[in-house]
């Protein structure tokens, strides 16, 4: 096994970086295949394999314990993989030089509390190597960004837990990263906090900066993510982008004096019965107008017309929850997603 | 090893030793410290004029036990500044945000080491070379090597500081700094143990300091400092008889360290610290 500390060192990056810079900035931010750790026993990552696009915003979700810290640790050589391998930024995990490049918030932030917020992101200028002459830039637009300009000559020990969390993520953007790695940003953050951070996001993915956030908010991913992995008991059990997940809506209609509604309705998604509701899945866009039509036409009278869209937190659930078994073989067995129907 | 990340990192800790007064505090003490010395020494010099080689052999003595005393501050301090300098740091979250940097868990180590000997091994000499001023200034008295006294009191320092900083990487500071004051203690006996041994021509005894300065070389400093505090060659000859009894105190050193010790000790921080490393990288976060 890999010392955990310096996995794979800079050398390999610099061999890599100094010979083949085109591929490096052609891959894929993050590729990592059948990534597994244990702590003795205990399974942490059964086998990762998922790829992150450069440029995207990716969620990594999963319910408490799912693996996910674990992962980030994996992919930024904080912890080195008990089997499997995985290319961050085109580079091994742990390359020195490529933690230049990346953008990190831990899920346990702490910083120096003794040092004023301006000089936490002074020392982080530092450890990054950038280039002195850009520190107050660097420093004074990652004040800004987070909120904390007016505060930035106080002690980081007088700061609530939100503001020191709106720190950790203006270290995470110094030096204008390629891909930024924010496990539980908003944890600490109150609404406005929240609001701040999906904002930042958006303008990270404006910037194409690729974002892998970690969370298990189903909500703040559902509204800033591209595409998602969903991870559980150590493995990836789904991954599906957010368009397809609004593509897979559906429409309830209220219809009466149409026996075979069903049989009608079948034509343009997947029909059931809800009662006295006729549900219509995965129907296609610009098509309800049409399905109402067709209705209408074979003698049914139609009393409401309700528009119904998958949320990411159904999905969640229905993997998670639904199918505990196809769950299971997914953590045993690494990547083979429980449902593979739900894959981009 | 990256030389400009653990420069950073001993940057880091000297700010933070300035800045959390940890300094300020230590110079306070060592004034009011010197300060009440330097009037028992002086009082010391009035009922006993400094004559014979016997008085200077007493004034030795009463400087060899401040300078045990102090050896014991420095190892606290030293235990105390070492022993959070690592563990907590990665059970708190401190240091993911910092290594996720381009920074070894060496690098971490090595810069948390050398910020905390420059602090230690500055404040003994400063410490050390006041407290020598102010008893030559009342006294008069003038060791046979009192330059080189204050280096080993900061080497002996180093050696602990080191091992409370090794043992941080894996165990609770409490743990970790106890085991150096533990250890300072223990070494400490095992020398005072050879020296018996040396004196009764006893092999067990000799050899179980020849263990304790093997697996922890404090005391083989201690020795050198406190025969760098000791009366010249000739006030101890002309001392004659009077001087023999001194030779059995365990606050005296008839002769300094050999040369091939002070390697050893050299040695066994570099060991020790490459032990750290290792320990440190099969740590996970």
């Amino acid at each position: 096994m890999a010392s955990a500390g310096d996995a794979s060192g800079a050398s390999g990056a610099a061999a890599q970086g100094g010979t083949m810079p085109s591929p490096a900035t052609q891959a894929p931010a993050i590729e990592t295949s059948e990534l597994r750790k244990q702590f003795g026993r205990i399974v942490a990552l059964a086998g990762l394999t998922m790829t992150v696009r450069r440029g995207e915003v990716f969620g990594f979700l999963g319910p408490n314990g799912a693996g996910k810290t674990t992962a980030v640790k994996l992919l930024l050589g904080l912890s080195a993989p008990t089997a499997g391998a995985g290319r961050v930024l085109g580079a091994p995990l742990g390359d020195l030089a490529t933690r230049q490049r990346i953008g990190y918030l831990p899920e346990l932030f702490r910083y120096q509390g003794w040092m004023t917020a301006r000089e936490v992101l002074a020392l982080h200028c530092e450890l990054a190597h950038l280039p002195r002459p850009s520190w107050p830039g660097e420093i004074a637009e990652s004040l800004a960004l987070v909120g904390l300009a007016d505060r930035s000559n106080d002690r980081v020990e007088t700061f609530s837990k939100g503001m020191a969390q709106r720190l950790g993520l203006g270290v995470a953007l110094l030096g204008k990263p390629d891909l930024v790695v924010l496990d539980e940003p908003t944890s600490a953050l109150d609404p406005v906090g929240r609001q701040d951070v999906r904002e930042i996001i958006g303008s990270l993915r404006a910037r194409g900066v690729t974002v892998f956030l970690n969370s298990h908010l189903l909500t703040e991913v559902e509204r800033v993510c591209d595409r998602v992995a969903i991870v559980d008991r150590g493995g990836v059990v789904a991954e599906l982008g957010m368009a397809e997940l609004v593509r897979e809506s559906g429409v309830r209609v209220l219809v009466t004096g149409l026996p075979d509604a069903g049989a009608i309705a079948g034509r343009f998604g997947q029909a059931r019965l809800d009662g006295e509701w006729l549900v219509v899945d995965s129907i296609a866009d610009g098509k309800v107008p049409a399905l109402v039509a067709e209705l209408v036409s074979h003698g049914g009278a139609v009393h409401a017309v309700v528009p119904e869209r998958h949320t990411l937190e159904e999905r969640f659930l229905s993997l998670l929850g639904a199918a505990p078994d196809e769950a299971a073989e997914g953590a045993r067995d690494v990547a083979v997603p429980a449902s593979p129907e739900l894959r981009p | 090893m990256n030389r400009g990340a653990i420069l950073v990192i001993a940057r880091l800790t000297l700010r933070e030793a300035f800045r959390r007064r940890l300094l300020w505090a230590l110079v306070g003490l060592t004034l009011l410290l010197v300060a009440v010395t330097g009037w028992l020494f002086g009082k010391a010099a009035e009922v006993t004029p400094l004559e014979g080689g016997a008085q200077q052999l007493i004034l030795s003595q009463l400087l060899v036990m401040i300078a045990f005393m102090f050896s014991f501050v420095l190892t606290m301090t030293a235990a105390f500044a070492a022993s959070p300098a690592i563990g907590p740091e990665i059970e708190n979250g401190l240091l993911l945000a910092v290594l996720a940097r381009p920074v070894r868990r060496s690098d971490v180590l090595l810069g948390r080491w050398l910020g905390l000997a420059l602090v230690v091994v500055a404040y003994a000499l400063a410490a050390g070379y006041l407290e020598l001023a102010v008893v030559r200034l009342m006294t008069g008295y003038l060791p046979i090597d009192p330059l080189v006294a204050p280096v080993y009191l900061a080497g002996e320092t180093l050696i602990l500081l080191t091992l409370a900083l090794v043992f941080s990487t894996r165990i609770a500071p409490v743990a970790s700094g106890s085991i150096a004051v533990v250890g300072f203690g223990l070494a400490w006996m095992g020398g005072i143990a050879g020296g018996i041994g040396d004196y009764l021509n006893n092999d067990t005894l000799r050899n179980a300091g020849t263990i304790a300065h093997l697996v922890l070389p404090s005391d083989t400093l201690w020795r050198g400092a406190m025969f760098a505090l000791e009366p010249p060659p000739d006030v101890l000859a002309a001392a004659g008889s009077q001087a023999r009894i001194f030779t059995v105190s365990p606050f005296f050193a008839g002769t300094p360290p050999p040369l091939p010790w002070l390697a050893w000790s050299a040695a066994w921080i570099v060991a020790t610290l490459a032990i750290g490393i290792l320990l440190l990288r099969r740590r996970e976060l």
